[in-house]
């Protein structure tokens, strides 16, 4: 558990934040400038705020009131900085093992898997500027992963990758995600990094909490609607049921089942899938004959009309919300009213599991 | 080799000695004073700055002559060593080394300077995030980075003790097989006549040495250039 509370002004801007990360991935969403790396470097260690409390697992790291202030190399929380910061006089291998050394008691390295878990096995023996910046970026993670933190700040990891090299990466902070015990704190301004990792999702604008929540809430707009103005969309779990190679994937959810773009996942297996607001269609009565995989019986809760001929529709389909964004003259056309049931219509192309 | 008398020999093999005894024994403080200069805020900071710069811009007979006040047997820090550990540097070829070691102080500590501030302190945080202390950290990142840019300054430092004369003289005079370095010998074989070719031949040699370590330098300096940026 780690409770942060911090105010700090740098340069005409002003931080003033509070919140708690449990387990899981705690995100610090918010656009740049928005206090976010300020911020990790006060957890961290790396910056001083003019006043504030950093308390992990029960242990004051910071307390300015009482003149506290454990150095960053004593606070064990590892730290993967966007540009990686990987030693360039050393390999890749020396570069893991860094903070090793410096433990205070050691046990044994669990680096086989480690280095398995980020998929850098052939990369040991090379020197960091040889790679790639999504393989330095992993090598970044597996650096901090063995000096066995207690926290650990992944600080805009995949901002200085190219788009199509994120892909690779994210797999691989979903393992990360899964298997790590202990609080991550996960600083993007990409609502898509959010919604695929986050648990818990902390919203800063211009150096404030502007909202703070389950990631689901969050990323479905319903608490600050202005954080993805026209890409609403909802995160639902759902668990594996049934993969065939080369065919959608399966899943169970509560509303019905649900297809999605191949996963390679036992049954079971707890999924996210996030489905954009402008994808749902709504069918009132038997569809008939579609090509829409997803069918999802709902009722409507709630019509938003913004008065740009759009209406952002919330639906209620077995317990989870799912968005629809349509247009005013649909709506109208259908006769659409609060209480109606309706079925949600979603491609299968256009759902992601993860 | 180039024909040289066993003087001259003498003076080409006692002036690498001095050099290369001033050089060893200046760059741990050239690395500190590089150090402190490059990274640190204190109080003090332009004094020092100002001290190691003064040989560079002091009159050479200057230094010496101060050097001579300091360390000479009668000097406070001269009658203290003697008494103290028995080390005497007046007229010795020791004295020789310090001589050329304060003059070649303020090159070799500009060099690491330049090279510690080339280093990333970025590099120098995320140590501090794995667990190194400031010790740990020049030791395992800032000083392998700066390394080539520190053996560089060393290269310059000992290319400045080698051709130093100024201070020498002053400091510990000119005496054969003791203090009469290489230009010292040039210096003296311009005194006698018919002494010309040894002086010519010697100068081929000063300016050997100073050429290989120009190129040294620039070399090494160019390879740490290209480390700290990491390509």
């Amino acid at each position: 558990m780690l409770e942060v509370s911090a105010r700090h002004e740098v340069a005409g801007f002003t931080l003033d934040v509070a919140f708690a990360a449990g387990g899981g991935v705690t995100a610090l969403f918010g656009r740049s400038g928005a206090g976010k790396t300020t911020l990790a470097g006060i957890v961290s260690g790396l910056v001083r705020p003019k006043a504030g409390r950093v308390v992990l697992d029960g242990e004051v790291l910071l307390d300015t009131a009482a003149g506290t202030m454990v150095p960053a190399r004593r606070r064990r929380i590892g730290v993967v900085f966007q540009e990686g910061r990987l030693f360039p006089h050393l390999s890749v291998r020396e570069n893991l093992l860094f903070g090793r050394r410096f433990l205070p008691r050691r046990a044994p390295a669990n680096m086989a898997a480690i280095v398995e878990l980020l998929g850098i096995e052939t990369l040991l023996d090379r020197r960091p500027r040889m790679l790639s910046g999504g393989e330095q970026q992993r090598i970044a993670i597996g650096r901090a992963l063995l000096m066995e933190p207690r926290a650990l700040i992944l600080d805009e990891p995949l901002a200085a990758i190219d788009l199509p090299r994120r892909a690779e990466i994210l797999p691989y902070l979903d393992r990360l995600k899964r298997e790590m015990r202990v609080p991550i704190l996960y600083i993007s301004h990409a609502i898509e990094e959010i919604a695929r990792l986050a648990d818990t999702v902390v919203v800063l604008e211009a150096g404030r909490v502007a909202a703070a929540g389950p990631a689901a809430e969050i990323v479905a707009g319903l608490r600050l609607p202005s954080l993805a103005p026209r890409d609403e969309g909802v995160i639902l779990v759902a668990n594996v049921e049934r993969t065939m190679p080369g065919r959608p994937t399966l899943l169970r959810h509560a509303a019905g089942e649900l297809a999605v773009p191949p996963v390679d996942a036992p049954p079971g297996t707890p999924l996210r899938v996030r489905i954009h607001a402008r994808d749902v269609a709504l069918a009132v009565g038997e569809p008939g004959r579609l090509s829409f995989r997803n069918r999802l019986p709902a009722v409507v809760q709630e019509i938003t009309r913004r008065g740009d001929g759009e209406v952002l529709v919330r639906l209620d389909a077995g317990g989870s919300a799912i968005l629809s964004r349509v247009t005013e003259d649909a709506i109208d056309d259908l006769g659409i009213r609060v209480g109606d049931p309706v079925t949600a219509l979603m491609k299968a192309v256009a759902v992601e599991g993860y | 080799m180039f024909g040289l008398t066993p003087a001259e020999w003498e003076a080409v093999e006692l002036s690498l000695r001095v050099a290369g005894v001033a050089t060893l024994a200046s760059l741990p403080f050239g690395i500190l004073a590089g150090l402190a200069l490059a990274r640190g805020e204190f109080f003090g900071r332009t004094a020092l700055n100002v001290l190691v710069h003064l040989p560079l811009v002091l009159p050479p007979v200057v230094t010496g002559y101060i050097l001579l006040i300091l360390f000479g047997r009668r000097g406070p820090i001269g009658e203290f060593l003697e008494s103290t550990f028995g080390i005497v540097l007046a007229f010795r070829w020791t004295g020789a080394a310090l001589a050329a070691g304060v003059m070649g102080f303020p090159l070799m500590v500009r060099a690491i300077r330049l090279a510690i501030e080339a280093v990333d302190p970025r590099l120098e945080q995320a140590a501090g995030t794995l667990g190194a202390g400031r010790i740990a950290t020049f030791f395992l990142v800032t000083l392998p980075l700066a390394l080539p840019g520190v053996i560089a300054g060393a290269v310059l430092g000992f290319a400045k003790a080698i051709g130093e004369f100024g201070a020498t003289i002053t400091f510990v005079s000119n005496i054969p097989g003791e203090t009469r370095t290489l230009p010292a010998e040039i210096y003296t074989l311009l005194q006698v006549p018919g002494g010309e070719g040894g002086a010519i031949r010697l100068t081929v040699i000063a300016i050997i040495v100073a050429v290989g370590a120009l190129v040294a330098s620039e070399i090494l300096a160019q390879r740490a250039r290209r480390r700290v940026a990491g390509l």
